[in-house]
């Protein structure tokens, strides 16, 4: 019988993955669109789709958003399939964010801050109307000539007072990784932070929202925001030195939260901080509000948020693992539902026996 | 076969211009100017796990992974040539890492360091500068009230 | 680094085929299968080159005898695998004799974490008999080895006795493999016909 069921479900799984093309294609009379135009088109998107499928490909990304539809988590679990069929040829050095070439950066807390605030292709000060005429819209941005300078990192100037926590030491030790071995707890920082670069947008949005109500103690600054291209360094073992092998679009935060110190820390400002892929400064704030809140325990603050607790966080941010544990609810349940039918028939029976 | 290579530093510098160029940008400059080789890895797809340093500049953690096509190959004169370059493209890594066995060849360096290396050099800085200016274009220039009023 | 010889003329389908004849050299122990011809490193049979190219890349560590260092380059080169010490290996490359005891058997909980010893001898289907029998076979097979180590048996029996621990061999002359997993018990049968 089962053998029977399974013929017919292939058949009905065909038609309508074949249904499920025709429908992504759409109509025929409307041009099709190219991977090309949603690379260039719909960068965010794509950029989004590079964090939580934890790939950087603009080309991949933008074909697992046309063939998801525009869904983009399920877009992300495409990548993150593509992903495991290649093998991993080395790691980069870690990214210098200081000397990227940026685009834009703000600090929300120093007016004058070295080579200033420069705003970059930003959706801040717009003024969210509906753009009736964007389609024809021509798109050359300012060309000023504006000489460039240097933009050198904010934190120099209250490091030097001590009023903010320096960053760990320096150290090219190799961070652990999740896609090697199961996240375990209690997770170091470098896991908590490889896992929230490519946790789910929202999630890590309203964690962040989250501490910002009260939720987890947390009064924070835009210390530094931060977006460019950064080059790639690898050492392959054949060369035997470093070589630049491209440059990646990444976005940082530097959030400063108020701390009013602790028996062996005194009074001063402590740091979250995001990094993610592509230009995403929602995720990347958010990110850096969790990265902080997570690490209340080092800093001996009470964990009483969601957001301060590591395992909470960690266990339920992965936007394609929560995707396959909620939506595989849809798949057949037909023996463990016909067990819990019977045990509740049986639970009434006997019921309706002990009333009489 | 030869012994000694090019200077790690040259090597560097043109490797990073190859990794930026397009295959068909390779394969226009450096048209008749290729030499004859045979591949000894690849040209291949893979990945490179990109790394960040929490907070900046602290220890290091896995940002997560980018593709990258990389290649090795070895002219009939005996040089060998790498290219790693960030994508999927494997004719632009077929191609770079012949030009950097080439490069390394006392007898073709400079002619092709003028033909391909350089004007692929000016094209990247260019377009760095244009990227750089209109951000630069986007500075806020403050005014403080007193100015405003003056 | 010197560079000298090529991996897999096509690494997908000739990783692919010998990853497959691999797989049945370990489901049937002792029986004798020819992987993907290729161009090895002077000190490398053919089949030891297919079998490092296939099994070995970045995330597993690999132990060189003395003599395999000659082949480290290449190694490091085609498959990206760190060079270890015998204690830390998944993999070991043995053109020489070694003992199996100087290599991770794994542990009960984690049998897995075990190194896989590929051990280059002088020729397959000629040599030394040896019987099999456990797992894979129906009736005791018979293996002829030239160069086995000597007391290779009595090493083995103690291997044998670890289970589920233990460690696998993938034995590798010209471009023949043959496979001795754990599970496997070994009797020399007679001297064979040389």
């Amino acid at each position: 019988m089962a053998y029977v069921a399974v013929k017919g479900g292939e058949r009905a799984i065909d038609a309508a993955h074949a249904w499920l093309a025709a429908e992504r294609r759409g109509d025929p009379a409307v041009p099709a669109l190219t991977t090309a135009q949603i690379a260039e088109q719909l960068g965010r998107a794509v950029d989004r789709v590079m964090a939580e499928g934890s790939l950087y490909d603009r080309e991949l990304a933008a074909l697992a958003i046309q063939q998801a539809q525009g869904d983009l988590i399920e877009a992300a679990f495409l990548l993150r399939a593509y992903r495991t069929t290649l093998p991993r040829f080395a790691y980069g050095r870690p990214v210098d964010t200081a000397a990227m070439l940026a685009i834009r950066r703000v600090s929300a807390i120093f007016k004058d801050l070295p080579g200033g605030q420069v705003l970059g292709p930003t959706y801040d000060y717009t003024h969210r109307l509906l753009d009736f005429a964007l389609p024809d819209a021509p798109a050359a941005p300012a060309e000023v000539d504006a000489e460039p300078q240097p933009l050198a990192p904010a934190f120099g100037i209250l490091g030097q007072e001590g009023l903010v926590e320096p960053d760990e030491a320096k150290s090219d030790d190799a961070p652990g990784d999740l896609t090697r071995d199961p996240l375990a707890f209690p997770a170091a920082r470098d896991v908590r932070l490889q896992a929230l670069a490519r946790g789910d947008e929202g999630f890590l949005l309203a964690l962040g929202y989250l501490t910002q109500r009260g939720y987890g103690n947390n009064h924070p600054f835009v210390g530094e925001l931060r977006v460019g291209e950064a080059s790639v360094e690898i050492e392959p073992p054949e060369l035997g030195f470093a070589i630049d092998i491209g440059d990646v679009v990444l976005t940082e935060c530097q959030m400063v939260n108020q701390f009013t110190g602790s028996r062996t820390a005194p009074p001063q400002f402590t740091r979250g901080y995001g990094l993610c892929f592509g230009h995403s400064e929602r995720r990347v704030m958010g990110m850096a509000l969790v990265d902080r809140a997570m690490r209340g325990a080092e800093l001996g603050e009470p964990a009483e948020a969601p957001a301060q607790d590591v395992e909470f966080v960690l266990s339920h941010c992965d936007n394609v693992e929560a995707t396959g544990f909620v939506e595989h609810l849809k798949l057949p349940h037909y023996v463990d539902f016909q067990s819990e039918l019977e045990t509740v028939r049986r639970m009434r029976a006997d019921a309706e026996g002990t009333s009489k | 076969m030869p012994v000694t290579s090019a200077n790690p530093l040259d090597r560097r510098r043109w490797m990073a211009v190859l990794a930026r160029a397009t295959a068909s940008e390779l394969a226009t400059s450096a048209e008749g100017r290729l030499p004859v080789f045979t591949r000894l890895r690849g040209p291949e797809i893979g990945l490179v796990m990109l790394r960040g340093r929490a907070g900046g500049t602290g220890p290091a953690f896995n940002l997560g992974e980018a593709t990258v096509a990389r290649c090795t190959v070895r002219t009939a004169e005996g040089w060998v040539g790498h290219a790693y370059c960030l994508g999927r493209d494997l004719r632009q890594a077929e191609l770079a890492a012949a030009l950097d066995a080439a490069l390394q060849d006392p007898a073709r360096q400079s002619e092709l360091d003028v033909a391909v290396v350089q004007p692929l050099a000016l094209a990247q800085a260019a377009r760095r500068d244009t990227l750089a200016r209109r951000a630069a274009a986007t500075k806020v220039q403050f005014f403080t009230l007193a100015t405003m009023r003056s | 680094m010197s560079i000298t010889h090529p991996g897999f003329p096509d690494p997908v389908q000739d990783s692919q085929a010998c990853f497959r004849a691999v797989l049945d050299a370990m489901a049937r122990p002792g029986q004798v299968h020819t992987v993907t011809a290729l161009d090895p490193p002077p000190m490398l049979d053919a089949a030891t080159a297919a079998v490092l190219l296939t099994l070995a890349d970045a995330d597993t560590p690999i132990w060189l005898d003395q003599a395999a260092m000659a082949a480290r380059d290449w190694i490091t080169f085609h498959c990206g695998a760190p060079i270890a010490a015998a204690t830390a290996a998944t993999l070991a490359l043995a053109l020489e004799p070694v003992r199996l005891d100087a290599f991770p058997a794994g542990t009960d909980d984690a049998p897995e974490l075990s190194a896989t010893i590929i051990l280059q001898v002088a020729a397959l289907g000629r040599g030394a008999a040896f019987e099999l029998s456990g797992p894979g076979l129906a009736a005791p097979a018979i293996l002829e080895v030239d160069g086995l180590p000597a007391g290779f048996v009595a090493e083995w029996a103690a291997n044998h006795a670890l289970f589920p621990r233990g460690v696998d061999v993938i034995l590798c002359a010209g471009d023949r493999i043959a496979a001795l997993p754990r599970t496997v018990q070994i009797r020399q049968a007679w001297f064979g016909k040389a």
